[in-house]
């Protein structure tokens, strides 16, 4: 069945200057594997379409049941330099819990 | 076992939770971190302005208005306050604290030493980009090697009551104490690790404690009271994540995962002047309400260079808003963006960037944003930034215009034409560990 990732799993997200890091954290262990599966990094680029200019990578952390998404080029320059609003990339990791995935 | 407590997860964060983690419950060593990239630049201009400015000036008061309490318990007090003028900063806390000893940690400020680091051929290519620093030479502001926990342990090691740093990593503030009471070595890898992963759970305040957790957060109890995070540490390196029971807020193992993994990079190799960090060994245990049991943290070794923070001027920008009823909000908004670029191009202006957003439709969220077709009313925010001051002053001088003069039902106005500001941007940069001596300075 397709649910919104926020029925699995929840967020944190932050910056490192034009970087934004997401932290994906199942809300229980049998989540895990379902977001190895369904939330990699090219579909995590193409839901954010132009917001993302740079590449996204995906790092694992099973002891958390977590994964790190790095969204390259995705805060406007980043930091003080940037236009947007969310210069610090502070929403991001809301924003994704609206991806859909497939929950089994 | 010692009881870390941090109370301050940025310059500008709750003045009140440092005084009730101290009123509130035991504590051994009060941590308060209140540096942030873009704040070492601010403070480079204050001293330009007045020599004896350059440092977070909350942290006088606050010391003084906890100086007999600290006494009293023999609570230390470890803060990276001092900013670029860490020597301003102790003498303006032996004003409000006479009665304290002060140690001061020096050498991280390299500002006057970057032209004989170049000379030497360090290049300081930005970690980024990869440019070399000469392309920005001339308008670097301040330049600061992030230094680790030993100096400041060696500071606490000479019985101050306050110790205060410019530069430190924020890790290394929590880091210290444990280096200081349990003598651990410098290549106790695994002990450094923990304790700077200890360091990261709690640098930014009550975030690890019930602030912006998403899980449950309509229940989490008493946020107006909230409890900023105290850290029970071990000699072994395991830890307890808690806080004071009379206080609000949450700390459980979704709350510290939160902040486990903000602004984390590659997990494996988390690096700090003190050593290499491996998020994926950290164990969580709910041991209790409101503790959480962290153990197993496995660490590498320090790498062989510091990073240098560098601040630089890169132009300036101008942000400015206006709000659109309905109807047709977000049709109104759009056109006004049209007018205002047209306008800016007829004037032969150009930017490096023009950049819009429509708050109520996609600010946050863009194209990942829920759609909102009819909004009762949308923000439209246009921001500029180019080299050339001028232009992005005229720039301010072409949104108000179209509260008279295009698309019907425009207000918000109120505060005026926006700003220009300077931008001061970030250069971080790599320079061998061996360039760098502190000094610890004992005052009182």
């Amino acid at each position: 069945m397709k649910v919104p990732l926020s029925a699995i799993a929840h967020t944190r997200s932050g910056d490192k200057g034009d970087t934004s890091n997401i932290g994906v954290i199942a809300l229980r262990p049998e989540h895990y594997p379902i977001i190895l599966r369904e939330v990699t990094p090219e579909r995590v680029k193409a839901y954010f379409g132009d917001l993302v200019k740079g590449e996204v990578e995906r790092f694992e952390l099973p002891n958390l049941g977590a994964i790190n998404l790095l969204l390259h080029g995705a805060l406007g320059g980043g930091g003080t330099v940037s236009l947007r609003v969310d210069a610090q990339g502070k929403t991001y990791g809301a924003s994704l819990l609206r991806m859909e995935i497939e929950d089994a | 076992m010692i009881r870390i407590a941090n109370g301050q997860g940025f310059w500008g964060d709750w003045l009140e939770a440092p005084v009730r983690l101290v009123d509130e419950g035991p504590i051994d060593f009060l941590v308060l971190d209140y540096l942030a990239e873009v704040t070492m630049s601010i403070l480079q201009k204050q001293r330009q302005e007045d020599p004896n400015l350059g440092y977070a000036r909350d942290f006088p008061p606050l010391i003084g208005r906890l100086a007999d309490k600290l006494k009293q318990r023999n609570i230390k007090v470890i803060a990276n306050a001092g900013g670029v003028n860490p020597a301003a900063c102790a003498l303006a806390v032996l004003k409000a604290a006479p009665g304290l000893k002060v140690a001061v940690v020096h050498g991280d400020d390299v500002f006057d030493r970057l032209d004989t680091f170049l000379a030497a051929g360090y290049e300081m290519r930005d970690m980024d980009t990869g440019e070399p620093l000469t392309s920005i030479r001339s308008r670097i502001l301040s330049a600061n090697a992030y230094i680790g926990a030993f100096p400041l342990a060696k500071a606490l090691d000479t019985g101050a009551d306050v110790v205060i740093a410019g530069r430190s990593t924020d890790t290394a503030l929590t880091l210290a104490p444990m280096v200081h009471r349990f003598g651990w070595k410098s290549d106790d890898w695994d002990k450094l690790a923990a304790g700077t992963i200890a360091g990261h759970i709690i640098e930014c305040g009550a975030q690890c404690s019930g602030g912006n957790c998403q899980v449950d957060w309509e229940n989490i109890p008493d946020m107006a009271n909230v409890g900023y995070p105290i850290i029970e540490a071990e000699p072994d390196g395991s830890f307890t994540v808690t806080k004071h029971e009379v206080a609000g807020g949450r700390v459980h193992s979704d709350t510290v995962k939160e902040q486990l993994l903000y602004e984390l990079g590659d997990p494996k190799r988390y690096l700090t002047p003190d050593c290499t960090a491996d998020f994926t060994t950290v164990h969580l245990e709910d041991t209790a309400p409101n503790r959480v049991r962290v153990s197993g943290i496995k660490g590498g070794p320090r790498p062989p260079t510091l990073k240098l923070s560098i601040s630089y001027t890169d132009g300036w920008k101008a942000i400015g808003t206006l709000v659109y009823s309905w109807p047709q909000a977000l049709p109104k908004a759009r056109a006004a963006d049209r007018i205002v670029r047209q306008r800016l191009e007829t004037l032969g202006l150009h930017y490096d960037e023009i950049y819009t957003e429509f708050f109520g439709v996609n600010a946050c969220n863009g194209p990942a944003a829920p759609p909102n077709p009819d909004p009762p009313e949308v923000q439209l925010r246009i921001g500029v930034r180019g080299k050339n001051r001028k232009a992005v002053d005229r720039f301010t001088r072409e949104l108000i215009p179209l509260v008279l003069n295009g698309p019907p039902g425009a207000t918000g106005f109120g505060e005026g034409r926006p700003p220009v500001r300077e931008i001061v941007a970030y250069w971080s940069a790599l320079i061998p560990r061996e360039e760098i001596e502190t000094r610890v300075e004992v005052i009182s």
